[in-house]
């Protein structure tokens, strides 16, 4: 006979700032709220003992109780659902899909619902709707979605997503606080990227919804972006500035609303710009992009509008499939250099 | 789980015409309270209906008549603090939670003054004070909404029920099974009242579902059922009184099925073709809810003819003044439609670029 022997995991409450990993300050910048108020709870499938299929809600339980987090039948719609109508009694839902792609089951009450219910009659949904998304990390045609693209045509929804772990405790506070519903999404391959440790403030600080971020400043060339590529813009400027060409990266951090002054002041600045991002490109925000630069800063450019994008299929598994599906560095590096020659 | 049939639609005794349960907690004043919605509810379609016809109702109208007695019945039931959500055809649960006629004519004429400003159409709008919350046309979707209200006021302390509307179409959406599942789980005090009215649109029940009875699918979520006569006001009310009595308690969520049935198309534009001969016919003529109720006052001397017709009169008057009320109020002005998207903004006009401007 065999005796059950439950684990004793207790996992502490996180530091107050100091040096931490993206998905580190996500879990601060949540612990925070919920400390700060009592209307902030968490909900989601296996947020409670377990923390979190990524840890994001790790220990959170143990801290404030299954009532502030909330465990859920595998029910994406319950999960939306039960977050606007609590949002609409007062409380701050932060509700976790365990992969973003899973948001297609929720889409329905995202999009209908939580986006519609302030224009239709004056009642705001003050809730967060965050997950793991992105790929790069082998995960195939199901744990590997950017979502932005399915909610940019929604009026109503606000889209936030960090490329710094300064930034992802900064605006997950911000859209805790924010009096409307946010889609928060958190890209997995940057959640343990040693790369963006960083060092914290002590201090409660939040990053504002709505404005982009100069990731590096430059004065040849724009390389507007978000999320991991912020990492491979990066790169390529590093590279290209070997060769001359001064770089801009701008990291949008929200994708809505749109930062629009920082784009076009940007282009303005440079006279080329580089839409980059890791969905398909067809359907993609670099179209948006592309669209608001022609109408509002034509004048200003030297050079066509570039998309670098993935390739119009799902996320492929093997890896060098989902290598070929995404933008790389040596993508970038090349239509920068075509662009600067133009 | 056990489906209770206690109060079942009945056969007629002897050729004898349909009344109502006799076996009741509703005092004199109560009885004629129900009296008066049922009669609001009849009588605000029927306006609606005249707006129609003069082209001043912007969109379609969803009649209930014919099963009025269900929402009335089923929101008498509640207590101030307790919540619902309707469906288009609970226009008399509306009423009964205090949204006033006017509210209603003007959303359906699409008018500044209405509670949505013109945004959206009949029902489509909420009281939080009132504990109305309003449905959107995705059936289904209001169930887990509902089951979210439960479990935020749970975590303030706050305690009150809910009941939520849907029919024998909308439990066939994901959304309800979501909803309803996860408000089993835990046991949180909402009230599904689940009308069977024979169309969804213009599709039989057969084609929704192969269950018998909707209370049926209470089993799949472990929680308790009750089938009643939907065109019986009072057995509505006593039902709903003890399912609400049970959440209250923390049993948890119950299913209430209301057989009745939907004499009016999906809409006004509804010939009804689909329909078989003098079906219609038949259930007005012999289980319409407002005939069986006033047959059954009378008959039990809660009310005289005169009480009924002084009644009949309040109701029409108010109905004369909300309708002059929304009629008066000015149509919503255009550039309205940029604000609200989300808190103190206002959306800029995208579709004129600058570069038009100059």
């Amino acid at each position: 006979m065999s005796t059950a022997v439950k684990k004793e995991h207790k996992s502490a409450r996180p530091e107050r700032g100091g040096q931490a990993t993206l998905v580190e300050a996500i879990r601060q910048g949540i612990w925070e709220e919920m400390e700060r108020d009592p209307t902030v709870f968490v909900i989601g499938e296996d947020v409670g003992a377990y923390g979190g299929a990524f840890k994001v809600t790790d220990g959170l339980i143990d801290q404030f109780g299954k009532e502030r987090v909330v465990d859920t039948p595998i029910s994406e719609g319950a999960i939306v659902g039960a977050a606007c109508g609590a949002a609409l009694m007062g409380m701050r839902p932060v509700a976790e899909f365990q992969f973003i792609d899973f948001i297609s089951a929720g889409f329905d009450l995202l999009t209908n619902y939580a986006a519609k219910c302030r224009y239709r009659w004056g009642a705001g949904i003050p809730a967060v709707f965050r997950g793991p998304c992105g790929s790069g990390v082998r995960s195939g045609p199901f744990h590997s979605l950017n979502a932005e693209s399915f909610f940019l045509n929604t009026a109503g929804l606000k889209i936030v997503e960090p490329s710094t772990a300064y930034d992802a405790k900064g605006l997950i506070k911000a859209a805790i606080r924010d009096p409307d519903p946010v889609l928060f999404f958190e890209h997995k391959k940057l959640y343990r990227l040693p790369r963006l440790r960083e060092e914290l403030p002590s201090d409660d600080y939040i990053v504002e919804i709505g404005k982009a971020r100069v990731a590096r400043a430059g004065r040849d060339l724009s390389i507007i972006t978000f999320g991991a590529p912020v990492l491979t813009a990066l790169d390529a400027a590093e590279e290209l500035e070997k060769e001359g060409l001064d770089v801009e990266v701008i990291d949008l951090r929200t994708l809505a609303p749109l930062d629009k002054a920082a784009i076009l002041a940007s282009v303005k600045k440079t006279s080329r710009a580089i839409l980059l991002h890791e969905s398909s490109r067809t359907g993609g925000i670099g179209g948006e992009i592309a669209a608001l630069i022609a109408e509002e800063a034509f004048e200003w450019l030297d050079a066509p509008v570039i998309r670098v994008a993935s390739i119009d299929t799902p996320v492929p598994y093997s890896p060098p499939l989902e290598d070929y599906y995404l933008p790389q560095t040596k993508d970038v590096v090349d239509a920068a250099r075509k662009l600067a020659a133009y | 789980m056990r489906v209770s049939t206690k109060y079942a639609p009945r056969k007629a005794v002897d050729g004898q015409p349909l009344s109502c349960s006799t076996e009741t907690t509703l005092n004199a004043e109560q009885h004629l309270d129900l009296y008066r919605y049922l009669k609001l509810t009849r009588l605000v379609e029927e306006r609606l209906v005249n707006l129609y016809r003069q082209t001043k109702v912007v969109g379609g109208v969803f009649r209930s008549l014919g099963q009025e007695a269900t929402a009335v019945g089923t929101a008498y039931a509640l207590q101030p603090q307790d919540f619902i959500t309707p469906l288009i055809r609970d226009l008399g649960a509306v009423l009964v939670k205090g949204i006033r006629p006017r509210e209603i004519f003007a959303q359906y004429m699409a008018k500044a003054w209405g509670p949505s400003g013109g945004k959206d159409l009949n029902i489509h709008f909420g009281d939080m004070q009132k504990g109305f919350i309003g449905p959107i046309s995705h059936l289904g979707d209001m169930i887990p909404v509902m089951t979210g209200i439960l479990l935020g006021a749970r975590m303030q302390k706050k305690k009150f029920v809910a009941v939520a509307y849907i029919g024998d179409g909308g439990m066939s959406t994901g959304a309800f099974h979501e909803g309803l599942n996860f408000a089993a789980v835990q046991r949180l005090p909402l009230i599904v009242v689940a009308e069977h009215n024979h169309y969804a649109y213009s599709t039989p029940t057969s084609l929704q579902t192969a269950v018998r009875d909707l209370a049926e699918k209470a089993a799949g979520y472990g929680i308790p059922s009750h089938i009643v006569d939907g065109n019986d006001v009072v057995a509505c009310y006593e039902v709903t009184k003890q399912a609400a009595d049970y959440a209250r308690r923390g049993g948890g969520a119950v299913l209430i099925e209301a057989k009745t049935y939907r004499r009016k198309g999906h809409a006004e534009h509804d010939d009804q073709r689909y329909v078989g001969e003098g079906e219609i016919e038949w259930w007005e003529k012999n289980n319409d809810p407002l005939d069986r109720y006033e047959r059954y006052l009378l008959e039990c001397n809660h009310a005289t003819k005169e009480k009924l017709e002084e009644i009949d009169a309040t109701v029409l008057r108010e109905i004369d003044e909300d309708c002059a009320w929304a009629e008066s109020s000015p149509m919503p002005e255009g550039e309205q439609a940029a604000y609200g998207v989300f808190e103190n903004t206002i959306v800029p006009p995208a579709f004129r670029p600058k570069v038009l401007e100059n």
